[in-house]
């Protein structure tokens, strides 16, 4: 029994300890930004890997996304006769709700666990201690601008993601199910708002995406070096990304359009 | 080099994409378009009863969208409600006596304000009140009407 207290304890102590580290890292981090201004090369080499090479799966993802919510929403809508309002419910849901979350969901699968394994295999073989010893920053060198490249490609993933999705919710809603389409975007124009929709949708993205790129770069930084280790950081990551983000989606959520 | 040059030539035009579709976002499915396009001047108009009138709610005149609801406040005096609206400047020339009247669209659809032109030279100024209005038509008050009427039968 004392035992189980113990070790719900120890447990307790190992958890608020990776806490703290992951607090230290992220200031690290934060300190090596401004920086990388001065070498941006840099972060256009992991712009490419992070951002460009998730776009096909984005793209894809979205268009698919779209042409289902406008396939379900339409057997709703017609049962009220309402099925003009496709196109507000296709943006919406995307806009506010889907785009940032799924394209977190996908980015924290394709980049944030691509990240984590290069990360922690760096540190298994020993290239981020051989660049300490040649007294290069491997935090500002090597981690701070993968974690920009990732702040910067969520929103813009989040809104391609978003802008393909509409465009499937369209073609479906239009072309195979007969909805009007002048109607389809004037009553989306109309319902829409640009700042309480879209940019809220834009503000969430950009949280999703400091936090998937943080959790991934900290598992990756503070991974086992062994090949085991590292495996289960990248799960990791996934995981705790995953949760992260419904979770403050709940948050940001309730701030933003639940009062 | 070469290899240098191609990744940035991608990352460029990913990064064109990704503000390309913001924009797209902001532009072509929100309503940003009715803020920017035009200059407007501003109008109120005093309703016993607005029911379900909300800020940003359209303002027409024959059908046709000639502004926007900016404003509703509550008059604490009189009780009713102050409605601004911001009509385009496009439209300067409304009679004085014009009415505003709320409408439904469709039989659950939001509401909107209605303008009729009056029969008066002068025009309606920034600042000028409409006078002629007519509440929104609630519903359980006229189903209410409708019982009390027929028991008196």
């Amino acid at each position: 029994m004392i035992d189980m207290i113990q070790n719900l304890g120890r447990w307790g102590f190992s958890v608020f300890e990776r806490l703290g580290r992951a607090h230290l890292f992220l200031w690290q981090i934060l300190l090596g930004v401004p920086g990388l201004f001065l070498r941006f090369s840099l972060v256009i080499q992991q712009l490419f890997s992070v951002g460009v090479l998730s776009v096909f799966l984005i793209l894809i993802s979205g268009l698919f996304v779209g042409m289902v919510l406008s396939l379900q929403g339409y057997n709703t809508l017609v049962d009220f006769g309402a099925e003009e309002s496709l196109g507000v419910l296709v943006a919406l849901s995307l806009v506010r709700e889907l785009g940032p979350v799924v394209t977190a969901l996908l980015f924290a699968g394709r980049a944030g666990s691509a990240l984590t394994a290069e990360i922690g295999l760096m540190k298994s073989t020993e290239q981020l201690s051989g660049m300490e010893m040649m007294a290069v920053d491997p935090i500002k060198r090597i981690i701070a601008p993968r974690f920009l490249a990732g702040v910067i490609s969520m929103p813009l993933l989040a809104a391609l993601f978003s802008a393909v999705g509409i465009l499937g919710g369209f073609l479906v809603g239009h072309g195979l199910l007969g909805v009007d389409d002048g109607a389809f975007w004037s009553q989306m124009q109309t319902k829409m708002d640009w700042y309480e929709d879209v940019m809220n949708g834009i503000i969430k993205s950009v949280v999703f995406g400091f936090v998937v790129t943080w959790i991934a770069l900290f598992e990756g930084y503070d991974a086992k070096p062994t090949s085991e280790g590292v495996g289960r950081a990248t799960t990791r990551t996934v995981v705790h990304s995953a949760f992260a983000i419904l979770g403050l989606d709940f948050v940001l959520t309730a701030l933003m359009f639940g009062g | 080099m070469i290899q240098n040059r191609s990744t940035e030539i991608t990352v460029g035009m990913f990064v064109a994409a990704g503000i390309f579709a913001l924009f797209v976002l902001v532009m072509r499915v929100s309503n940003f378009a009715d803020f920017s396009d035009e200059s407007a001047y501003q109008v109120t108009a005093e309703f016993e009863n607005i029911g379900g009138l909300k800020v940003r709610s359209p303002v027409t005149m024959a059908g046709v969208r000639v502004g926007r609801v900016t404003q509703i406040n509550l008059d604490p005096e009189s009780y009713n409600a102050q409605v601004t609206l911001s009509l385009y400047e496009s439209f300067n020339n409304l009679p004085t006596d014009t009415a505003a009247s709320i409408y439904t669209a469709g039989l659950l659809g939001e509401q909107y304000i209605g303008l009729e032109a009056g029969a008066e030279d002068d025009y309606l100024q920034d600042g000028d009140e409409v006078e002629l209005t007519q509440s929104a038509l609630i519903l359980e008050q006229v189903i209410g009407q409708f019982l009390f009427s027929k028991a008196d039968e």
